[in-house]
């Protein structure tokens, strides 16, 4: 693996909580790593697994959920529907021989600045051990591109 | 409605690994409805399988189409454009379905993507139970509106076994008893001399006994 390999990862992140935590991170001037590409949802609710499959169709590296606290839902239970929808997904990807940690449901509070930026780091990290997704991987190995 | 579930990636996998362009259907109607073969369910396959053969270096094209109804030759009858520039087809369809379209395009290879599970009703969001074998002769107007033939492990017509305990079933404590389900309905309509009544051996011969079924109504078929 080169030794240039800069993650990218997607973060779909809930309006009330982990966006607004975000923000919270950059108001406080914690740094995060610029790895992670946020798509703001209404709710982690909304995030099919069609979307995250997408995702590393696309090229992402990784992909997390982050969505609120248990029982804190704006919508009641989008969160807890969410964290089903990835233990599918982690299931569908080591059924089509991807690494399922790729892939992984957060929860924080709107308050929780630090633990968006530390989520964010160490989720790079882990990804940065994992390599290149499956799309890079085919495109470093094969010269393939992604048909999606 | 027609209830299915997903098979393994393996055994698909396995399937449509010696091809390079797949026509992959999906059906509107009942696989759709239990989220197995709708629109949505074809798209994450086909994301699976892209990115599954892209890891092992090959392109796998895929097209991706979801008929009104894959059971009915005129709505597959929309295949007919795109099916020629694929290898193979991938339904995800009910069994149903995908003998139709293996009826209509009898040059490709087509398979099924899904297992067809039973005929069943919704219980709540994500759960599916059978409710119906289609035995060809209903008793459901005096069993109280529960299908002995499809919720009573020993489809008993005369029933219970001494297997029922406490309202369930000996076979799994998951399974409620269908006799105690009909006795139950049966005292809350008034109707509990009904039980006494024995049902005579019934005439398998409407169900599969006699061979694969059909109906034709005179006043329809052309």
């Amino acid at each position: 693996m080169s030794n240039t390999f800069e993650p990218e990862i997607v973060a779909f992140c809930c309006h009330y909580c982990a966006y607004t935590a975000a923000d919270m991170a950059g108001s406080k001037r914690l740094s995060y790593p610029p790895n992670v590409k946020i798509i703001r949802v209404p709710c982690t609710g909304k995030v099919d697994a069609i979307h995250i499959m997408k995702a590393f169709q696309k090229g992402a590296d990784g992909v997390y959920v982050a969505g609120c606290l248990e029982g804190d839902c704006h919508f009641k239970n989008g969160n807890l529907r969410a964290a089903r929808r990835v233990q599918r997904v982690q299931a569908l990807l080591d059924e089509i021989g991807i690494d399922s940690r790729r892939v992984e449901m957060i929860t924080m509070s709107a308050g929780m600045g630090e633990r968006f930026a530390k989520t964010a780091r160490e989720f790079t990290e882990k990804i940065r051990e994992l390599g290149p997704g499956p799309v890079k991987a085919a495109e470093r190995d094969f010269g393939l591109s992604a048909a999606g | 409605m027609i209830t299915a579930v997903r098979k393994p990636m393996e055994e698909i996998i396995a399937c449509v690994s010696p091809y390079d362009r797949i026509l992959l259907a999906g059906c509107n109607e009942c696989v759709s409805v239990c989220s197995v073969g709708g629109r949505k369910e074809v798209s994450l396959l086909s994301s699976a399988l892209q990115m599954h053969f892209l890891k092992q270096g090959k392109t796998l094209e895929i097209q991706e189409v979801t008929l009104e109804r894959q059971c009915d030759p005129e709505y597959v009858e929309e295949l007919v454009n795109s099916v020629d520039s694929a290898d193979a087809v991938l339904s995800m369809a009910c069994g149903c379905g995908v003998q139709t379209v293996a009826a209509r395009f009898r040059e490709k290879p087509v398979f099924p993507a899904v297992n067809t599970a039973f005929m069943g009703a919704s219980e709540r969001q994500g759960v599916w139970s059978e409710r119906c074998q289609g035995c060809g002769d209903c008793v459901l107007g005096i069993t109280g509106g529960i299908c002995p033939i499809a919720r009573c492990s020993k489809r008993l017509m005369n029933g219970p076994c001494g297997g029922s305990t406490k309202g369930k079933c000996e076979i799994d404590t998951d399974i409620d008893c269908a006799w105690q389900l009909i006795w139950d309905r049966l005292k809350a309509l008034g109707l509990e001399n009904r039980i006494e009544e024995i049902m005579e051996a019934k005439d398998w011969r409407t169900s599969r006994d006699g061979g694969p079924r059909k109906i034709v109504r005179e006043d329809l078929a052309s």
